[in-house]
């Protein structure tokens, strides 16, 4: 095990223990994302200690894992930045966000990883924060009403080493690891 | 001037204390679920039957009767699953009411669970909802402390737990079959029916699924009773319902209406009018699945009868508003790419329908379609409408054929002049 080991593995147990007996496969989009705040991604290895927990095959897992555009199956930005651009955001400007955000960021239309590493842009669809459009999510937390020149300074601000506040909703999270520590129903690991 | 009534799931909106359970007791939170624990449970189904409450999440399935469909006397477990997959595009209102009253859906989840003799609840959350999933977190973590939740609910001798799982991005999951199959650890896809739900669902067993704003209408309709709930609305749409309004809108927003409201109230009187005084385009009535409506449909009440009679769907309620700068083809075609995008590809009309009426749109958009492209989509429309396994691609299909009907020209001036007709360039024109 390289993933799930010593204190994870007794998390991993724990998400285990949620599900009613019998029903344990219910619990692998929590342990995924478990896997995923260890890694920063889910690897083959990650894929595999999921398979091994649950009893399932590698190909069962991944076929769970590749559905959902949550799981990153590949290497990923310490910060996931992921810009709406859905009709109730793109009427209010959300594609001049997201250029900002590739400018930004430098990055090519069509690259997923800034050249540094620190940051995965995301187009979204609808991130249900329409009464806030143009709205911007850093390790999905939310930035409302998001402007060309605030996307910038978010940006900014994440290579600066300090991750925004978001807008509601609680504090920020720290990075793509920690949000997906939180999605897997734990608390936020200790920097 | 907004129209006067008495506000009643936004009524506590103002008071951030009844995010935490002290201030939702203090305000009669949690009586509604002693007082069910008192009754029966065909006294509770008959109650929220005679309340005429409909599912909020779309279909608008009166509840009730949906709860009445649940055997519970088949030996297996029953179970209540709470739809918070809330991806409709245009649509926030289950984030803000859970952001603001979260107690409100445990109590009105618990209720729903003593009807059908559940003793395990989920709440699907969907995983972007990551802070609402947290402020849901603490607020269990309050019930099971206050002995609502957990062994004995109230002081009864019913035991409840409520689990929350997070989806992960993946629209299709708020389709009821498919997230039951995402909640059992499978790849989000529809599945076939009968058997429905309500007989077999969750694990193969008997199974409510119930949409936010639908479980947390339930404790007041306990509490105050059906007459109440009707005093509002119209006799098949009564209560009051959830509405957001976004895009080319001066105050967008989500705001409580009476069902019944007339579109112009919630745009003009509500949400302030189109954004800058622009006139009114075009309007989608629940969300972008349900058909695009323009601006002559603006005295249409806004229920779920009307809605249909002016040939769309109440949906969510989820209003996005177009202006006379906005074009339809550009739009079209977002939403469009939306549905490629989710399409689960199970089913071949839908998975490669999508797929091509995206580009198809697209060089319409960008000035390079041909007169032949814009048959060709109102056929494609045809093609991928009720050919697939579920509503996705109803809904893509309806962007395509509601876009043509109602601005053909628009279409047509695109691929005669080789541009958009509203633009010079193709530089989108800043907000």
């Amino acid at each position: 095990m390289v993933v799930f080991e010593g204190e994870r593995l007794e998390e991993a147990k724990e998400i285990l223990g949620r599900y009613p007996e019998g029903h344990e496969r219910s619990a692998i989009m929590p342990l995924l994302y478990l896997a995923q705040s260890v890694e920063g991604h889910i690897s083959r290895e990650g894929l595999k200690e999921v398979a091994g927990l649950l009893d399932l095959t590698t190909a069962e897992v991944e076929a769970v894992a590749s559905f959902y555009s949550m799981f990153r199956l590949r290497p990923t930005g310490t910060h996931v930045v992921s810009v709406c651009t859905n009709l109730a955001c793109m009427l209010r400007g959300a594609r001049d966000v997201y250029e900002a955000a590739h400018e930004a960021a430098e990055m090519r239309h069509g690259q997923e990883l800034s050249e540094d590493e620190l940051i995965t842009l995301h187009e979204e669809e609808c991130l249900g924060v329409c009464d806030f459009a143009p709205v911007v999510q850093v390790n999905f937390a939310n930035h409302d009403q998001v402007t060309p020149e605030r996307m910038r300074e978010l940006i900014a601000g994440l290579r600066d080493g300090s991750v925004p506040e978001p807008s509601r909703g609680g504090p920020a999270m720290s990075s793509f690891k920690s949000a997906s520590r939180v999605l897997a129903g734990l608390e936020e690991a200790p920097a | 001037m907004s129209p006067e009534f008495e506000r009643r799931l936004t009524r506590d909106w103002d008071d951030p204390a009844v995010i935490g359970i002290d201030g939702y007791r203090a305000k009669g939170g949690y009586e509604a679920l002693k007082n069910a624990l008192n009754m029966d449970a065909a006294a509770i189904i008959d109650t929220v039957k005679a309340s005429g409450l409909r599912g909020r999440g779309g279909a608008g399935f009166p509840t009730g009767v949906k709860w009445s469909f649940v055997p519970t006397n088949t030996g297996k477990p029953t179970y209540v699953v709470v739809n918070f997959d809330e991806s409709e595009p245009g649509t926030c209102n289950n984030r803000e009411l859970v952001e603001r009253d979260p107690h409100r859906l445990l109590e009105g989840t618990a209720i729903a669970a003593l009807s059908i003799g559940c003793r395990t609840a989920f709440i699907y959350v969907r995983g972007e909802y990551l802070a609402q999933g947290e402020i849901l977190e603490r607020a269990i973590a309050e019930a099971y402390e206050a002995g609502f939740l957990g062994k004995g609910i109230g002081g009864s001798d019913v035991d409840l737990d409520i689990v929350l799982h997070r989806g992960a991005g993946a629209y299709i999951c708020g389709e009821e079959t498919a997230l039951l199959n995402s909640l059992e650890g499978l790849r989000g896809q529809p599945r076939l029916r009968p058997p429905f739900p309500a007989v077999e669902g969750l694990y193969a067993s008997p199974t409510v699924i119930n949409n936010v704003e639908t479980l947390m209408s339930v404790p007041d309709i306990v509490v105050r009773g059906p007459e109440w709930f009707r005093e509002y609305g119209t006799e098949k749409s009564p209560g009051t319902k959830m509405f957001t309004i976004s895009g080319k809108v001066e105050r967008p927003g989500n705001y409580e209406l009476p069902l019944g409201t007339p579109l112009r109230v919630l745009l003009e009187d509500v949400a302030g009018g189109v954004l800058g005084g622009r006139s009114l385009k075009a309007w989608t009535p629940g969300g972008s699945s349900t058909p695009l409506l323009t601006a002559e449909h603006i005295d249409t009440p806004l229920d779920y009868e009307s809605v249909a009679a002016a040939g769309s769907l109440l949906g969510t309620g989820a209003v996005m508003v177009l202006d006379d700068t906005d074009c339809v083809v550009d739009a079209a075609q977002r939403m469009t790419r939306f549905y490629a995008h989710e399409s689960c590809g199970k089913c071949t009309p839908c998975r490669e329908g999508t797929w091509w009426a995206e580009r198809v749109l697209g060089r319409i958009a960008d000035g390079y379609g041909t007169a032949e492209d814009i048959p060709v989509m109102a056929d494609m429309g045809k093609h991928i409408m009720f050919r697939a396994f579920c509503a996705l691609a109803d809904g893509a299909a309806s962007v395509i054929d509601s876009s043509l009907k109602h601005f053909r020209e628009e279409f047509e001036e695109h691929v005669r002049l080789g541009r958009c007709p509203l633009r010079l360039d193709h530089e989108a024109v800043a907000v």
